[in-house]
């Protein structure tokens, strides 16, 4: 890939757009929607994370303090919703909005209208997710995961909440289908699938992932409605249906989602650290692979988040060593990760801080996986903090690390400024630190038998507790930093460098100024 | 598949996605309202789908403008049909979800129900004697279920029959016979329309005359929530097939370059290939 800038000329001229509010709401550009998403999950993100602090607030020490049970529930519910498909779907989303373009070297999307209309869908679902709060009733109470029997209960504030699932999964088909569209399609010439960078190949998987499960979360969300609504007896043992059905088709896309949430972080991964470590990635075709190999294993491992709820043997041993079989993939990818940096000239910028953060507490979340996959062991830690602690190792050191190095790695070519590199450091330590304090120790509450969504607890577990929620509200305090430093970033005057990752080897760095133009690769590149 | 030349056609700044945005935006809370039994509901729901259909209006007919000034290159073509495609997909998802309610329900929940070892079910309602069609355990009227020999057979003709007219027209496109391609559209629309007709007249026949509802237990449950979201796709195919036909009738579309017909098409078989799932699971079996 020769670094040539011939086809910078002629960009520029044709910046033609409706200025001020306009120009976000109807815009067609990748780059501008990509922004859009990304402001809108920071704001879902700390929506979400007061909630987050109100539940930590609430266990800081044991008996009711600020919030009453019903209360408890909803932030429960609603912090869960919003994390998932408010703040980490969408900034990843923002991300490949950005990025694939740039990568492929495709002028925009595919499809840049709708591209527009994935993003303001999102808006719509957040109002009725956020004031489903304000609603007789109340929120959603029965959890992220909303199984009937309780959620076939509730008023208006769960309906809110089911439609704007809906709407969400909407958005995400048609950004789903607007990414593989594009990286299938619009690929520069000479770019063959196996010359794509990883980010793209990890979007790649994950759109067709999002094409497989969302329908089907539709799927249930309308059969949860007509059993609320319409006397239908899907979840309803009386008319011959089955709670457990629910669980098995919310699984069936929730367990895909997970891998939807954690495998573009592995392409932001391993864009950053062969560039810091200034080696090319180690092992590139079997990453791919690996990353192929866990899509497909994450449509049938879905019932190990039932194991509890009755399942035959046969059933159980079949998913649990499923499960335990995409240990193997993975291990692939962090091995990888490795061994790119054995030997390199490694340099530790913030990006590769978060990176490198990534690669040790997601391999923790990732080894906890496993343990909750062995039948025995995951009836004992169903339903405790040992199941939370696990999955904020994966989506807040996995998924949302991977997010913000992604962010401190593609702010100089996004704004055109460099980031604050001091504070960018401040901000992994604290992080770093503060999320131990408070995820690691909700291990051992768990294994203690500390149950989740319960807003009071026995005196055994308060120590623990205070420690956890010390460690949320330095984590949240922590985030605040990053907002300033992205602000900072953006309103800085110092361009940033042409080239500030020497070590970086992708279309966007090698072919593109510093920041990217309004339009780029209008006309696109030759890749060799 | 990945050489391009020229120039891809991203189009200028619009409105219709923030204007479908607002119609989902009524729709999600007048859907949330009206469930509730609450009067604002009805008019938000309304309003929403009214502004919905205003953009669907604009919105396809600003890409048949498009496409028919030539502003569609190959490439671009090309990514309709990747688009289509994963659509199409994501619906057959959808469809996933119900089939497999319909499979757990019949094999292992209604079964598991009717086991006399499972004390739980059986102290809870007695004795429940299983099998299929059922209502559940539970406290349901008699009902009779829907046979499958009567109208759904003669619908299952008409659908196959509607792919074979739609080929037909595909056909005549192809070799530039306008005449008789309008024929075979509007030949597909009137069987896609009778197809709904003789739906909708079951439906009327089940709930007067076999007590067979919505709420009649497992059995009602899929029956109306399978044949009811396919027959929802067949009225939306209808409806685009009705477009294409004035399309054509307008002079849109050449021998070479015709996706909006092509993609139509395909949308069609995709329904017809559920019906015969249908057909076989719900009716048959």
């Amino acid at each position: 890939m020769a670094a040539v800038h011939g086809d910078v000329h002629g960009h520029g001229h044709d910046d033609h757009h409706p200025t001020g509010i306009m120009r976000w709401v109807t815009t067609t550009n990748h780059k501008d929607i990509g922004s859009m998403y990304l402001w809108f999950s920071l704001t879902m993100f700390f929506t979400g994370g007061f909630l987050a602090m109100g539940i930590r607030a609430e266990l800081f020490q044991p008996g009711i303090q600020i919030l009453e049970p019903e209360l408890f529930n909803s932030f429960t519910t609603l912090h869960g919703l919003i994390m998932v498909f408010g703040a980490i779907m969408p900034a990843f989303v923002g991300f490949a909005n950005w990025q694939i373009p740039m990568m492929v070297g495709a002028p925009d999307m595919a499809f840049a209208r709708m591209n527009n209309w994935s993003f303001w869908l999102l808006i719509p679902a957040a109002l009725l997710l956020v004031s489903s709060f304000f609603v007789p009733g109340g929120a959603a109470a029965g959890g992220w995961t909303f199984y009937p029997p309780l959620s076939a209960q509730g008023g208006l504030g769960v309906d809110m909440m089911l439609f704007a699932v809906h709407i969400l999964g909407a958005s995400s088909i048609m950004g789903a289908i607007n990414i593989i569209t594009t990286v299938l399609n619009m690929r520069a010439p000479g770019m063959t699938l196996m010359k794509m960078p990883m980010f793209v190949w990890t979007w790649l998987i994950t759109a067709y992932l999002l094409v497989l499960a969302m329908p089907v979360l539709a799927g249930v969300v309308t059969m949860l409605i007509t059993d609320r609504h319409f006397g239908t007896s899907f979840f309803n043992a009386a008319g011959g249906g089955d709670p457990v059905l629910f669980q098995h088709i919310f699984w069936f896309f929730g367990h895909p989602e997970v891998y939807i949430m954690i495998l573009p972080a592995f392409g932001i991964v391993s864009e950053i650290i062969p560039t810091f470590s200034r080696k090319p990635l180690f092992g590139y075709s079997s990453m791919v692979y690996a990353t192929a190999s866990i899509a497909i294993l994450s449509c049938i491992v879905w019932a190990h988040h039932m194991f509890t709820a009755g399942m035959p043997t046969v059933g159980q041993l079949f998913f649990m060593y499923a499960t335990m079989l995409i240990a193997v993939p993975t291990a692939v990818k962090v091995f990888n990760w490795t061994a790119t940096m054995w030997k390199g000239e490694m340099t530790f910028e913030t990006p590769m801080l978060f990176a490198i953060g990534f690669i040790f507490l997601f391999v923790i979340g990732g080894f906890s996986g496993v343990i909750c996959a062995i039948v025995p062991i995951d009836i004992q830690v169903q339903d405790t903090y040992y199941v939370i602690a696990h999955f904020h190792y994966v989506l807040v050191s996995g998924a949302l690390f991977a997010l913000f190095g992604g962010a401190y790695y593609w702010l100089p070519k996004w704004t055109g400024h460099m980031y604050d590199e001091t504070l960018g450091k401040w901000h992994f330590w604290l992080s770093m630190i503060f999320f131990n304090m408070a995820f690691f120790v909700q291990h051992f509450l768990g294994l203690a038998g500390m149950p989740r969504r319960i807003p009071d607890y026995a005196l055994q577990f308060a120590d623990f507790n205070m420690i956890s929620s010390i460690g949320a509200f330095g984590f949240g305090l922590t985030q605040l930093l990053f907002v300033y430093i992205v602000i900072k970033c953006i309103r800085s005057k110092e361009p940033a460098p042409e080239k500030p990752w020497d070590g970086a080897k992708t279309l966007e760095w090698t072919h593109l100024p510093t920041p990217a133009p309004y339009h780029s690769f209008e006309t696109p590149p030759v890749v060799k | 598949m990945s050489q391009q030349t020229g120039h891809y056609y991203v189009p200028a700044p619009s409105t219709y996605p923030v204007i479908g945005s607002t119609a989902l935006l009524f729709m999600g809370f007048g859907a949330a309202l009206t469930m509730n039994k609450m009067e604002l509901g009805y008019g938000l729901l309304a309003i929403g789908f009214a502004i919905l259909i205003y953009m669907c209006f604009r919105w396809f007919g600003t890409v048949a403008a498009e496409s028919e000034s030539g502003k569609y290159g190959l490439d671009v073509d090309k990514s309709f049909r990747w688009g289509m495609t994963w659509f199409i997909f994501s619906e057959v998802m959808f469809f996933a979800a119900f089939f497999g309610a319909l499979y757990y329900m019949r094999v292992l929940s209604v079964p598991w129900l009717a086991d006399e070892s499972q004390v739980l079910g059986q102290s809870f309602w007695g004795a429940y004697e299983g099998g299929w069609p059922t209502t559940g355990p539970g406290e349901h009227a008699a009902f009779t279920p829907m046979g499958a020999w009567g109208l759904p057979a003669i619908n299952t003709l008409i659908l196959l029959t509607s792919g074979v007219t739609v080929t037909y027209a595909h056909w005549a496109l192809k070799e530039g016979r306008r005449d008789a391609l309008k024929k075979w559209m509007l030949a597909t629309v009137f069987l896609g329309a009778l197809f709904i007709g003789l739906q909708g007249y079951e439906y009327v026949h089940a709930y007067n005359d076999l007590n067979l509802r919505l709420d009649t237990g497992a059995y009602g449950s899929t029956f109306f929530m399978l044949t009811g979201f396919h027959g929802f796709h067949v009225t939306l195919g209808t409806i685009m097939l009705l477009v294409i036909y004035f399309r054509c009738a307008a002079g849109h579309f050449t021998p070479e370059r015709h996706f909006g017909f092509e993609g139509v098409a395909w949308y069609w078989h995709f329904v017809d290939v559920v019906w015969l799932g249908l057909f076989i699971f719900v009716y048959l079996l």
